[in-house]
Parts: structure tokens; C-alpha cells; sequence
């Protein structure tokens, strides 16, 4: 928070408190809680004085006047604050005042000179820096004189500040004004309003700085919370439009998923999941998270329909164990109901959990159950400051939204369409007297996506997408795909049976012609074989008579000349 | 104080203030007055300076200063101011507006 060079502050040590107030209560000063009955006053001043000698080594002044120091010690015994052990440390100093008018007579002109002498007694028995006041306002209720009393009042703050001790007064809320009293009018460096507030049966506990002299702080209503820790503030406004983002992508745990989104979910964005009932919303929603719980990253599971136990066994029939992640701390369940709590004290456990559990993954399941917490308007605004706040801590959401069905299923009942990055929505397909689940993106900013319909199946092994069937009459989905995809096979069949019987034909053909030539072949060699013979006998006749002829010649002595034909 | 400090008294007064302030004083003469007109004899006076012994001051509940206590007889009453008004003094210490020897036996009938 900005530093406040010109007023020093003084940490609460109250979670959130001290975000809201740029730091803490002014130093030195004093501040007025108020509020109505049971909204948290004493509290609030007891865990600042708590906190103040626990968490910052201040020690302080508790001065009660209503409740008794040993009824105080038992009632914040069970936030964990010891105050006998506070006390017995010399951290503490409890002081009981009171005021009880039927045994109290006023003759003329008096002062509080006495309680300013035990204040002073008790803040130097413990060197306290900080003092709490607890109701001072009974004060009125048991003595006569307002004029003297608000004379004393004026004094005893002015004197609270010369003591240099930062003090807390509560004061119950009047008709008009903050206080009864109009206590404000003394104390004005610094007023915080609480408020307890029921509507349609849901309470939401709120706080609200009212002013705070010199300094700049958060000016919306906080809800705030009390539980076995003490009080929670929790700084929900939104927070604009200035967040960094991230161009990471990470995976939604089902590949064909994540090619339909061009590789991934950008980590940091938001996305929108929804359909009619029976879609597969809280298996998306499952196997998101798994996936991010094997990667080593924390998820936080809000369920607001079923229990833990209950999401984790049915995910366990699509194949999903979520139990080891659980075990491994990696991912948190809460399952409440929508009814529990009002929306911004839902809000306000949602940023709880988050905060502390500082998760990657948060996933909403489903959204549209807040509706019946409060009207549109409301759940809208809740989910513009969680979503921002989201995206400020670079949280990948995912919501699932469950569509009422009809034809409005790409108007999301919470109007939150805008406000999301990825809008995946989930259609019934019926045809055939069938109902199958196409799955597309509706949109997604910053991604080249997939304008397919897929066909959503849920298996024994997770999530399968398969691009649907695009035939003549559309998308064929479920059996009428398969028949069609039946037909096709059996058809490349038949084609693929011809080529192979026209290849052999050929085949053949080749054979045939091979063998007739082969047979020539022999039939030619036979002739030439048998022709050469013929040859050979007439040659061999020929040069038999040749050599006869000579021979006779030679016996007759005939001329050279005279022989017959030479060869 | 007109009796010895040693002898139990009736009334057991205590008068709380914060040093020597004019409120203080005057509740003390106021107080002194009173109790010579109606209690003589039988009363005693402590007071108690809360600068001096602060620590008195969360016994007997102090808030308002001057703070006068009663004691004795039980229950213990508180006046508080400067005692300006005897009236309502004696409402205060439960007093009855008649002779002070009938006082004794009847201080908490009311």
C-alpha cells in the first residue's frame, strides 16, 4: 500500500483490515467502531488489543463496560486468544468498569477524573500503546449529566492522544447518527461502520470505513467474516481493468480439447462451461482439475451441489481418481450450499480459501446455484469482482453454468458471458430417438479455435471428442454415426475387394501370356533344332559324294581341271 | 473528625477524590456539614486521594470523581458531585428526613 509519510499508522494485525486502511488505524489516535447489536464491535477492538501485544509486541488496555473481564476471556477463548495467559505476561491489562445507576445518586457538579486515573493506572501497569474502549457509551446509561459526560468525553480523547496511545472505542449505532451518542462528533480521525445484515434469510456481516482523516482507504463495503481465527476482512472490489496476462498455455486435461482451443487455455483466463443438465460440466470440471493436480499445481474445487466425497467417487466411474491429489494437498474441496451463506459472504469464503491456499486452478461448479443466493444483478456483480480478482493473481478459472434449456442456451442465465474469456458450451444432440452431447466453442479470445461440433463421449477412461459425422442431413451423432460409419466401411469393403480381384485378373492375364510365349519360344527352338538337323544331314550327304568323287578321280587319274563342281 | 478513630462506627463514609480540587473540597465541607446536622457521632470519614493511591480506584468501581461511598451500613450506595444538594444526599445515603436516632434500625426498609 502506499506509504503515508504524513500519518503513521498503527497495524491492526486484523486480516484484510489493514489493506483497506492503507496500514492500519491512525497512530496515536483514536478510532470509533460502530454498529448495531452483535455485529462484531467488541471483537474487533478485543483482536486489534490481541493482536497488538501477540503479533507487534504492543501491549494494551482492554477497558470493558459491559461485559465482565472473565466472561470476555471466555467468550474469545474459542478464537484462540488467551487473555488470562496475555494478562499474566504483563501484555494485557483488563479493566472492569462499571456503572450501575440504581446504586449511584449525583449531587451537583463532578467529573471522570476517576476513570482517567484508572485508565492511566492500568496503560502504565503494562506500558500499553493500545487501548480499547468498550462500550463507553453506557457511561450515559448510568449517569445523569450528558452535558458533564460529553464534556469528560471530549477530554478523555484529547487526553487519549496525548497519552500517545492508539485507542479503539466502540459505540453502538443510534436512529440517525452512527452512534447513540453521536460519538463521532469527538472521536473523528477515524470511524468504521459494521454492519449485520440478513436478507431472504442469509446474513452477511460488512464493513465500511466511514471516514479516515488524512488518509486515503477503501470506501466500498467489505463483508468480513468471524471464525475460529477471529475476523477476516476481505478486500473484494473490483479491481479494473489493468491485470497482466500471460500468453502460457496449459492444458484442460483433454488433448482434443485443447487442440479445439489451438493448444490450450491461456493460464490466467476464465472460462465458461455450459449446458443443459447431465452434460458432463462437472467432469470437464474434474478432469481440468486433475490434470492441473499431475502437473504439481493447486486447485481449489467450489462445489455447490455436491459433496466431496460424492464428486470423487463418480469420477472415479469415468476413470478420474481425484482422491490422491486430495491427499497430496494439491486439491482442496468446499462443497456448500448455495443457501448456506448470502452471495458476498460466499464471496468472501471463495477469496478465503484462495487466498490462503494460494491455488492455480479454481473451478466453480456450478455458478448458476448462486442464483438462487441472490437475484441476477447481484450474482453479476459478485462474479465481476471474483473473476477480476481472479485474473489480478493469475488464477485460471473455470465456471460451469447450468443452461435451463430451450433455445436461450447461448445466453448464459448470469449475464457473465461477457466477462469470460472461453465460452465452451455443450449442446444435447436428439435425433434417432437418441440424446448425444456435441461439444464447441462459443468463443475464445486470443485463440484460432475450432468452429467444429465434436461429439462428447464419456468413457471409462475420461473424456473422448470425436469430430462428428458430417453427412448429407448434418451432424450424425451417436448410433447414427456409427450405422453410417457401418455403411462406409462395408462400402470400402466392396471396393477394396474389386481392386483386389482386378489385380488378380491381371495377375492371370500376365500368366497366360507369359506361358504362351514361353511355349512359342519352345515350339520355335524345336523347328530351328529340327530344320539345322535337316541341314546338316543334306551337308553331311553332300560332302560324303564329294569324297566319293575324289576318291574315284584320284583312281582314275583325271585331271585336276576336269574334276566335277568344287565345292 | 469529632470521635476516636478506633470506635466502629454506624455510618462508614468514604470519600474519594483526585487531589485538592475546588469539587473536592467543596463535597468534603458539604459532606462534614451533613453528617454533624444528621449523623453526629456516628459516622467516620475516609478519604481517599486518588493521585496518591490510583490503585483504589477499580475496588469500589470509581468512574466520577468526587465519589462519595458508602460502606456501612450495607448496601453500599454511591453519591456522586459535590454534595451541594443535601436532598438528594440523603436519598443517596437512604436517609430519612426525621430525627437522626431513628435512623439506625431502618436503613434498608426502603
Amino acid at each position: 500500500m502506499a506509504a503515508e509519510p504524513t500519518l503513521p499508522k498503527c497495524p491492526t494485525g486484523i486480516k484484510g483490515l489493514d489493506e483497506i486502511t492503507g496500514g492500519g488505524l491512525p497512530l496515536g489516535r483514536p478510532t470509533l467502531i460502530c454498529g448495531a447489536a452483535g455485529c462484531g464491535k467488541t471483537l474487533m477492538a478485543m483482536e486489534f488489543i490481541v493482536r497488538g501485544a501477540t503479533e507487534f509486541n504492543e501491549p494494551g488496555v482492554f477497558m470493558s463496560f459491559e461485559e465482565r473481564p472473565d466472561e470476555l476471556a471466555q467468550n474469545v477463548r474459542s478464537l484462540g486468544f488467551d487473555l488470562d495467559c496475555l494478562v499474566e505476561q504483563k501484555k494485557l491489562a483488563m479493566c472492569y468498569v462499571r456503572v450501575e445507576r440504581s446504586e449511584i445518586e449525583e449531587t451537583g457538579e463532578y467529573d471522570l477524573e476517576g476513570l482517567f486515573i484508572r485508565l492511566n493506572t492500568a496503560i502504565d501497569s503494562v506500558g500499553a500503546k493500545r487501548v480499547a474502549l468498550d462500550t463507553i457509551e453506557s457511561l450515559f446509561s448510568g449517569l445523569g449529566n450528558d452535558t458533564i459526560l460529553r464534556a469528560e468525553l471530549r477530554r478523555l480523547f484529547q487526553w487519549l492522544k496525548t497519552k500517545g496511545v492508539t485507542a479503539v472505542i466502540t459505540g453502538e449505532r443510534g436512529d440517525s447518527s452512527l452512534t447513540r451518542q453521536g460519538l463521532e462528533e469527538y472521536v473523528s480521525d477515524c470511524v468504521i461502520l459494521l454492519d449485520h445484515r440478513a436478507k431472504e434469510q442469509l446474513s452477511t456481516r460488512r464493513l465500511r470505513i466511514v471516514k479516515y482523516r488524512g488518509s486515503t482507504h477503501g470506501t466500498n463495503e467489505y463483508p468480513f467474516l468471524i471464525d475460529e481465527t477471529g475476523i477476516d476482512v476481505l478486500p473484494i472490489t473490483s479491481m479494473g481493468l489493468t491485470h497482466q496476462v500471460s500468453s502460457e498455455r496449459v492444458s484442460m486435461g483433454v488433448p482434443d480439447l485443447d487442440d479445439m482451443l489451438g493448444g490450450g487455455l491461456y493460464r490466467g483466463s476464465s472460462v465458461l462451461f455450459s449446458g443443459t443438465a447431465g452434460t458432463g460440466k462437472t467432469t470437464v470440471a474434474a478432469t481440468f482439475l486433475e490434470a492441473a493436480c499431475r502437473r504439481g499445481e493447486r486447485s481449489i474445487y467450489f462445489s455447490f451441489e455436491e459433496s466431496q466425497s460424492q464428486t470423487i467417487r463418480n469420477m472415479r466411474s469415468v476413470g478420474l481418481e481425484l482422491q490422491p491429489a486430495v491427499n497430496a494437498d494439491l486439491l482442496r474441496f468446499h462443497a456448500m450450499r448455495p443457501t448456506q451463506h448470502g452471495l458476498e459472504m460466499h464471496l468472501a469464503t471463495i477469496f478465503r480459501l484462495v487466498r490462503d491456499f494460494q491455488p492455480k486452478f479454481v473451478v466453480l461448479d456450478p455458478v448458476t446455484g448462486l442464483l438462487t443466493g441472490g437475484n441476477d444483478g447481484e450474482v453479476s456483480s459478485m462474479l465481476v469482482r471474483l473473476l477480476d480478482y481472479m485474473k489480478g493473481t493469475g488464477i485460471t478459472c473455470l465456471f460451469t453454468a447450468l443452461n435451463s434449456g430451450g433455445n436461450q442456451i447461448e445466453q448464459s442465465d448470469v449475464g457473465i458471458s461477457s466477462l469470460i474469456d472461453t465460452w465452451l458450451l455443450m449442446r444435447d444432440i436428439e435425433l434417432n430417438g437418441e440424446r448425444n452431447r456435441g461439444i464447441y466453442v462459443l468463443k475464445s479470445r486470443g485463440t484460432a479455435h475450432s468452429n467444429q461440433i465434436r461429439e462428447f463421449l464419456l468413457t471409462n477412461e475420461g473424456i473422448r471428442l470425436r469430430p462428428a459425422y458430417l453427412g448429407l442431413n448434418g451432424v450424425l451423432t451417436g448410433s447414427a454415426r456409427l450405422a453410417q460409419e457401418n455403411r462406409d466401411t462395408a462400402e470400402a469393403a466392396v471396393r477394396r475387394q474389386e481392386i483386389a480381384r482386378r489385380q488378380r485378373e491381371l495377375e492371370r492375364e500376365q500368366n497366360l501370356f507369359e506361358a504362351r510365349l514361353a511355349a512359342l519360344k519352345s515350339e520355335f527352338a524345336a523347328k530351328v533344332d529340327e530344320i539345322q538337323r535337316g541341314l546338316g544331314e543334306l551337308q553331311q550327304s553332300e560332302s560324303t559324294l564329294e569324297d566319293n568323287q575324289r576318291d574315284m578321280a584320284e583312281s582314275r587319274k583325271v585331271a585336276e581341271a576336269d574334276l566335277p563342281i568344287q565345292k | 473528625m469529632p470521635n476516636p478513630e478506633d470506635a466502629p462506627k454506624k455510618w462508614e463514609l468514604r470519600l474519594y477524590v483526585a487531589g485538592q480540587t475546588q469539587k473536592s473540597v467543596k463535597a468534603f465541607s458539604n459532606l462534614k456539614k451533613f453528617c454533624e446536622e444528621h449523623l453526629p457521632g456516628e459516622y467516620h470519614i475516609e478519604v481517599i486521594d486518588l493521585l496518591v493511591q490510583p490503585q483504589l480506584a477499580d475496588g469500589d468501581q470509581i468512574v466520577a470523581i468526587p465519589t462519595l461511598v458508602r460502606k456501612l451500613p450495607e448496601p453500599i450506595r454511591k453519591i456522586i458531585g459535590d454534595l451541594s444538594n443535601t436532598e438528594r444526599v440523603m436519598v443517596g445515603l437512604d436517609l430519612r428526613p426525621v430525627a437522626p436516632k431513628n435512623v439506625e434500625d431502618s436503613s434498608r426498609a426502603t
